[in-house]
């Protein structure tokens, strides 16, 4: 559509380029042989998928015992690389919802990756859900099923409860927006298909897809409900994950800013990570028209927001800490940021508040190998912002005589790399088969905004003449 | 009755000029059947006068179910089945459970609305399409003329095509 664009609008799509081309670009991953650059990192990935899940299946196998916890530390890097992963994945339906509503068009280039990103996280995270249990074979106790005990129920008042119905909505309803974008494409690909494997795949799950104006009408009142509801869905996830610890009563857990702080942390991870990865997938799959500067910028500027959000958030709950004048409130954030963990609240603090401000400079935020390193950067801090939250609150509890350290074990590591062989396992199959590109989308507003894209004007006699 | 179908299949390939053309053709007293184009064109689905979508009203309806399950599941569990003692306080704490119902509120619409669309729609997995031309789903916008439902001659139809853009206009048969 022709919509009303300022002209000091960048260009959305690089290259001047038509309809066609677009397809073809989008296409070629997925109908080509697989390169061999796809073959080198999916192999790699599957071998750090495979230690990983000798780690976790050991995990499994022999109790949580096989972790560095001890009595005083009794939530570590499951926790923490849960809460970390649960936050990478909200960049997604960020993109997908918030950014629908706010009618930002640069996110339809961007978005069927962070949400296929998402739902490989929110996997990952489930999987720390899952060995923290000690039992995952009874994970199914945390829903509210009918049992032989009672029946005795789950406890609707408790924050973890709240969580276990906040991820799996989550999940669920990311999986079904991702999908249901998916479906116009899938049907592109089934229109341009050549053998009977693909013929006969993406033919099942185009659902017999024919791009008919009353299905796009009814199509576009989904999408903009399913955002509408996502949008507020999505905050809730991380205010909840946040209530497991605000609800608590321990020194550095029971702050009421945890839910807009968790948040806002959570989007700037999520950014960062979607950074990361669209920084390799635009160059691995020759996609820099679509994932132009200008995304690069708008993602950068995000995360500077967002960076200064979460910056605030760690100063307010100094302040708070001092100002409120308990003695147990304050020595646990001197503790933080002065006692034997000082190492990891610095790195949290260099990483998460005074990396992302050096994206204040224009030279710095388009530059596209430092955009790398700070958007890895950023979720390094992040993991250490939640090791500093959960660690460092608990490891100097009431009583000095019980007073510990946590040291890793090669499990507490082995099972992070799991969740890394998993996310990326996934994301490169996510890369080979389903188009990176939501191309009905980035078609849908290249006329709207690229001035480049070959314009026709209707001349006499209804034939028509190409202008650019 | 005769089972084969004969349609005119008008092509044309910029989305302005198809959401034009639809307004041309259907001004000239042609009965355009729909219009198939590789992504949404807005107000196109009025121009051809489908009436509006009530999928707001289906979702607003799986929301209200949703959220009606989750207070009937928490209430049952929580204040009737097998309630909890936590410090004297009420059985019935409502802010507690704002956040599950909260989330059976979205979960329902979202499942709800999303099944209502494969079923209005008619699509499911592995249905095989009504397809006019496979560029459709590419960088053309079709549209579409039962000559069943038209009285004009497939001669006058394609020259109003033709006219009003049509970059080729095709027979197609089902």
């Amino acid at each position: 559509m022709s919509h009303v664009v300022s002209p000091i609008r960048e260009t959305l799509v690089g290259g001047g380029r038509s309809y066609h081309d677009v397809t073809q670009d989008i296409c070629k991953q997925v109908e080509g042989e697989p390169t061999k650059e796809w073959k080198i990192a999916f192999s790699v990935s599957c071998v750090i998928f495979a230690y990983g899940a000798y780690c976790l299946g050991y995990t499994w196998w022999q109790g949580i015992g096989v972790w560095g916890l001890n009595k005083t530390v009794g939530w570590a890097w499951d926790i923490t690389n849960f809460v970390w992963w649960v936050g990478i994945g909200h960049a997604g339906t960020l993109i997908s919802a918030v950014l629908l509503l706010f009618r930002q068009k640069w996110r339809t280039s961007i978005n069927r990756a962070a949400e296929a990103m998402t739902i490989f996280a929110v996997l990952c995270a489930a999987s720390f859900i899952l060995a923290h249990m000690g039992r995952p074979w009874l994970a199914h106790w945390a829903l509210p099923l009918p049992n032989t005990f009672g029946s005795l129920w789950v406890n609707f008042n408790s924050p973890l409860v709240w969580d276990v119905f906040a991820i799996s909505t989550y999940l669920s309803v990311s999986l079904v927006f991702w999908y249901l974008g998916l479906i116009p494409d899938l049907a592109t690909i089934r229109d341009r298909a050549q053998t009977k494997a693909s013929k006969f795949w993406y033919g099942l799950f185009s659902v017999g897809w024919t791009g008919s104006a009353k299905t796009w009408a009814r199509y576009e009142y989904v999408s903009l409900i399913l955002a509408g509801i996502s949008t507020p869905l999505v905050l809730s996830v991380h205010t909840i994950v946040s209530m497991d610890f605000a609800t608590s009563v321990i020194p550095g857990w029971h702050t009421t800013i945890f839910p807009p702080y968790f948040v806002a942390g959570a989007i700037f991870s999520g950014f960062a990570m979607v950074q990361t990865l669209l920084l390799v997938t635009r160059v691995v799959f020759k996609l820099e028209d679509y994932i132009t500067m200008e995304h690069i910028e708008m993602m950068n500027i995000i995360i500077t927001v967002t960076g200064s959000v979460v910056g605030i958030a760690y100063l307010t709950e100094f302040f708070i800490a001092w100002y409120s004048g308990v003695e147990y409130e304050s020595y646990c954030f001197i503790n933080r940021a002065f006692g034997p963990y000082w190492w990891a609240y610095w790195m949290m603090m260099t990483c998460n508040v005074i990396s992302p401000q050096l994206f204040w400079f224009k030279s710095i935020r388009t530059n596209i190998l430092i955009s790398f390193i700070l958007s890895v950067v950023v979720n390094v801090g992040m993991w250490f912002e939640r090791f500093v939250i959960i660690v460092s609150s608990l490891h100097r509890d009431y009583i000095p005589s019980s007073w510990a350290m946590f040291s890793p074990t090669m499990y507490d590591i082995g099972d992070y790399i799991f969740s890394f062989g998993l996310f990326f396992t996934l994301f490169f199959l996510f890369a080979k088969f389903l188009p990176v590109i939501n191309m009905a989308e980035v078609k849908s507003v290249m006329k709207g905004v690229s001035s480049n894209y070959p314009f026709k004007k209707k001349s006499e006699g209804g034939k028509e003449s190409v202008t650019h | 009755m005769n089972t084969t179908e004969k349609y005119l299949v008008g092509v044309y390939d910029d989305e302005d000029e198809v959401l034009h053309a639809v307004t041309e053709v259907k001004g000239k007293g042609v009965k355009i059947e729909e219009v198939y184009t590789p992504f949404p064109i807005h107000g196109l689905d009025t121009a051809i006068g489908h009436p509006r979508t009530r999928i707001p009203i289906a979702a607003f309806l799986f929301g209200l179910t949703g959220l009606t399950c989750a207070q009937f599941l928490i209430n049952y569990t929580m204040v009737f089945d097998w309630p909890m003692i936590i410090g004297g306080k009420d059985f019935f704490a409502l802010p507690d459970w704002i956040p599950v119902t909260f989330e059976g509120t979205v979960l329902f619409t979202a499942f709800g609305m999303v099944f209502t669309f494969f079923v209005s729609n008619s699509l499911w997995p592995g249905k095989k399409p009504k397809t006019f031309d496979l560029r459709s789903t590419d960088d053309k916008f079709i549209m579409t003329i039962n000559m069943g439902t038209n009285k004009k001659s497939e001669a006058e139809i394609e020259e109003i095509l033709k006219a009003s853009g049509a970059i080729e206009v095709n027979v197609k048969q089902f």
